[in-house]
């Protein structure tokens, strides 16, 4: 004897087809919502976008690139002071963090299992979380005051702080896909053992590291916070590391907040600027993942 | 088969012969060997040792407001630089409120976004496009978060608050906590979206041929097994917003007293150390804000271990 | 009669406190093709691997007893020396990414900044590459990155790298099991001209290999060499019991 399973659930077939009914529109539904707070969730980047580009356009000309910004009342200048300054106390940090950080890499791709490791991964992983201005508190402290006064070098030395991390985890995950049995070829030819790291896995995995290193300047490109108190921003043009120097997020920051309409304009124009650039360094890192590949 | 010319192997053995007695450069490689390897220590050490130096350098020089404040710092709500009274309340409050509203605000759309990408869309052109646009969120300096805040967001904040018959300041904890919602969004997608998209295969499909439309697979199955992993999403978020600084300064308001309600001007530990530790004189100021900036270097790395551990936790 | 090119007297080998390979005693004589067999885990890795000394790269390896290359005792030279007299062959083909076949064939030379006049290399290149049966098809492109090449043809590269160096004894370490069986038969056909010129020991799990191939045999089994003689004794009339099963696929 059959037993009907529905007659004993007490639910008609009638019932159980309503239910799944609704548990259709249900699942229709919820796939909506997901679409649509997920929408939601890009406006505000096209908002952005949209703005700083409407602004800042109107901003860029050549003047805006090469001249120094005017006095207050004064129309015109620019911002070249600021992009000399971002540029090189981008550059000096980079001379610091990206040896110091590929050497630690390296070390951490070698020696997985060493206790110094552990604490070498935890130490780095803490430095990754530390709010950008404690980073500046502390260079302050350990740079500025021995200086005697704000300087780019210790601007650099902020960034470089930060940027350490980045460099020191893309390096490590980097060389920790290449295959053993590259490091034992070379080995069995009689290579040296620091010869084959620097002559052999170094280049294979060049592209990740580059990679690495350029996603992590166009993360510290736009950081403010550390330069408050180190390189502190200048209104001259100076290439002079042991003075203060103006840098794109600094003048922002301070034109951004100013009530003069002039400077407005001025950091809508440096806005649009970095962003241009955070896009280029971003698309750079894309190309050399893709064209430097390293096929093993 | 293989018949090499015998003038060419005696060639090349006479030249293997000569070189291998006179170029063998191996005086020097075991100093330069281990020199290699002393010098991959020592940059570990430096690394332990910079951290190490980091937390002694904020402690020693919080030292002279704790000696002189003591633990009542962080329930005084006074801040006076000319009476030398300093009480980080204000700014305690101020920072843990816009926090937790950017998290409040933030973590419905992130989980949405997480599962959007995690299981809807997990690969092809509209995965790329939106994985492309949350990471150029990502991207995009705190300075310019404030900038725009400040020109687009206040206003309508502004209109708001005279709608709803408060003080129409525009800025305030509200502004703020709006803004560094959409900035952590990208931090704890990223986590989020990976641990939903590794919900392992064969569970779904238990599920699906038990009868579950995918509303049910999602609520059911992938969430409660990722929960873990979207906890560590979002506690690493909450450590990013605790600690940002440019844009929550510019939209905050800047004022030292106790914050009355999300729509009240206020402060953040990080804020006030961005406004004043320039002009700061005096030790005991100068301390002070140092004082905080150890909280919330304390805070912030507690919260990153905990992030990372449940995240390996769950990954093994 | 020649004296033996390596010799290995009460050799043993420990991961750890793991003893892999126990009290070894053999001696290679040169320009023979010995095959070194066993089933899984045996040490017949470990053990060639000791002769270049590729063993204590593992941490807490370590090894104990004698072994002689041509009368110089192998752990008593600088390991890197040593290297560049014995030539290895992995299992999978590991032509240097980031080099031109031209230049992963003198690898040795360039990385260990040895110079090399234009002509001496080209000489070099050519003979190695003739010497693994690949010059023909890739006089043409040695420009080109090694890594487009046939996973046949990258082991031949391989085998090309290591025999540019000169080595007194060259070392395979199942350098066919990754291959198809027409790269496979292309190897084994090298091996017997190599051996005219080199002394080679061959790691396998491949008996049929094995008894094409090789001049001896040592067969291994659980870290000890239970027997090592001809390779037609071997799979005719073997003398131990073990050698015997697993000659008839008693075990692994």
């Amino acid at each position: 004897m059959k037993a009907n399973h529905w007659k004993e659930t007490g639910n008609s077939k009638a019932e159980i087809g309503r239910q799944i009914a609704l548990r259709n529109r249900k699942n229709k539904w919820f796939k909506g919502v997901i679409i649509g707070a997920t929408l939601l969730a890009t406006v505000p980047l096209l908002l952005i976008l949209f703005y700083i580009f409407k602004q800042g356009i109107s901003a860029l000309s050549w003047d805006f690139l090469v001249n120094l910004p005017k006095p207050v009342g004064e129309t015109g200048g620019g911002v070249a002071n600021a992009l000399v300054g971002s540029i090189l106390i981008l550059l000096v940090s980079c001379i610091v963090a990206i040896p110091v950080g590929i050497i630690i890499g390296i070390y951490l791709s070698e020696a997985t299992s060493s206790k110094l490791a552990y604490y070498c991964r935890l130490a780095v992983d803490v430095l990754q979380g530390i709010p950008s201005i404690v980073i500046g508190i502390i260079i302050y402290e350990w740079v500025v005051r021995p200086m005697g006064g704000f300087s780019a070098f210790s601007g650099s030395m902020a960034l470089a702080l930060m940027m350490l991390p980045a460099i020191i985890k893309s390096t490590e995950e980097t060389l920790k896909l290449i295959p053993r049995t590259m490091k034992e070829a070379a080995l069995a030819l009689g290579v040296p053992y620091y010869k084959t790291m620097l002559k052999v896995i170094l280049p294979t995995g060049l592209s990740g590291i580059l990679t690495g290193v350029i996603l992590s300047i166009s993360r510290v490109i736009g950081e403010t916070a550390p330069l408050l108190f180190t390189a502190f921003g200048s209104p001259f043009m100076t290439t002079d590391i042991s003075k203060p120097m103006s840098s794109l997020p600094l003048i922002i920051f301070n034109y951004a907040t100013s009530p003069y309409e002039d400077w407005h304009r001025l950091a809508w124009g440096a806005s649009m600027l970095l962003i241009l650039m955070i896009l280029m360094l971003n698309i750079i890192s894309k190309i050399i993942q893709r064209k430097w590949k390293v096929q093993f | 088969m293989l018949r090499l010319p015998a003038k060419s192997a005696a060639a090349f053995l006479i030249i293997q012969k000569m070189i291998q007695a006179v170029t063998f450069k191996t005086k020097g490689i075991n100093f330069r060997e281990k020199a290699f390897r002393k010098t991959l220590t020592l940059s570990a050490l430096v690394a332990v040792i910079l951290l190490l130096a980091i937390f002694i350098t904020l402690l020693l020089h919080s030292l002279p407001s704790i000696k002189a404040l003591g633990a009542g710092f962080f329930f005084n709500k006074t801040w006076d630089p000319v009476t030398d009274d300093y009480g980080a309340l204000p700014f305690l409050v101020g920072t843990l409120l816009t926090s937790f509203l950017a998290l409040l605000i933030s973590t419905p759309f992130s989980i949405a976004v997480s599962i959007f990408l995690g299981e809807y869309y997990k690969k092809g052109p509209v995965a790329g496009v939106f994985k492309n646009i949350i990471d150029l969120l990502a991207g995009i300096p705190s300075v310019i978060y404030g900038f725009w805040g400040l020109f687009v967001l206040v206003p309508v904040v502004r209109l708001l608050q005279l709608k709803l018959g408060i003080p129409p300041y525009g800025v305030g904890i509200f502004t703020s906590s709006i803004v560094l919602a959409i900035m952590i969004l990208p931090f704890s997608v990223s986590l989020s979206r990976q641990v939903i998209s590794m919900v392992p295969d064969d569970l779904k499909e238990a599920a699906y041929s038990l009868g579950a439309t995918r509303f049910e697979v999602i609520t059911k199955v992938i969430l409660p097994y990722t929960r873990s992993g979207l906890f560590a999403g979002l506690l690493l978020a909450l450590g990013r917003a605790l600690g940002e600084t440019m844009a929550v300064t510019m939209l905050i308001g800047n004022t030292h007293a106790l914050p009355t309600g999300i729509f009240s001007p206020g402060n953040t530990m990080a804020s006030v150390i961005a406004n004043e530790f320039s002009e700061a004189t005096g030790t005991v100021y100068t301390a002070a804000l140092i004082e905080m900036g150890l909280f919330l270097f304390i805070v912030a790395t507690v919260i990153n271990i905990l992030g990372k551990q449940i995240i390996k936790r769950f990954t093994v | 009669m020649e004296s033996p090119i390596l010799t290995v007297r009460n050799f043993n080998a420990f991961f750890g406190e793991n003893q892999i390979l126990k009290n070894i005693n053999l001696d290679i004589a040169q320009h023979q093709v010995w095959a070194i067999m066993g089933p899984s885990g045996c040490g017949k890795t470990t053990f060639i691997r000791c002769i270049n000394r590729m063993h204590e790269l593992i941490a807490n390896a370590t090894a104990s007893g004698s072994m002689q290359l041509n009368g110089e005792e192998v752990y008593d030279m600088n390991p890197v020396v040593l290297r560049r007299k014995v030539g290895m062959v992995f299992q999978r083909p590991n032509p240097f990414p980031t080099m031109s076949i031209y230049d992963n064939v003198i690898a040795g030379y360039l990385l260990n900044n040895i110079k090399l006049s234009k002509s001496q290399k080209d000489e070099i290149v050519e003979t190695s590459l003739q010497r693994a049966a690949l010059w023909r098809e890739v006089s043409s492109t040695l420009h080109k990155k090694g890594t487009f090449l046939s996973g046949g043809q990258q082991q031949r590269l391989c085998i090309a790298r290591a025999l540019a160096m000169n080595p007194e004894i060259l070392l395979l370490d199942e350098a066919t099991s990754a291959l198809d069986p027409v790269s496979t038969a292309k190897i084994e056909e090298l091996i017997h001209e190599l051996k005219k010129e080199y002394t080679i020991l061959m790691v396998t799990h491949n008996m049929q290999q094995a008894a094409r191939v090789s001049d001896n045999t040592a067969f291994f089994y659980l870290g000890e060499l239970v027997e090592a003689d001809s390779t037609k004794t071997i799979f005719t009339n073997p003398k131990h019991e073990k050698t015997q099963d697993y000659i008839r696929g008693h075990f692994g």
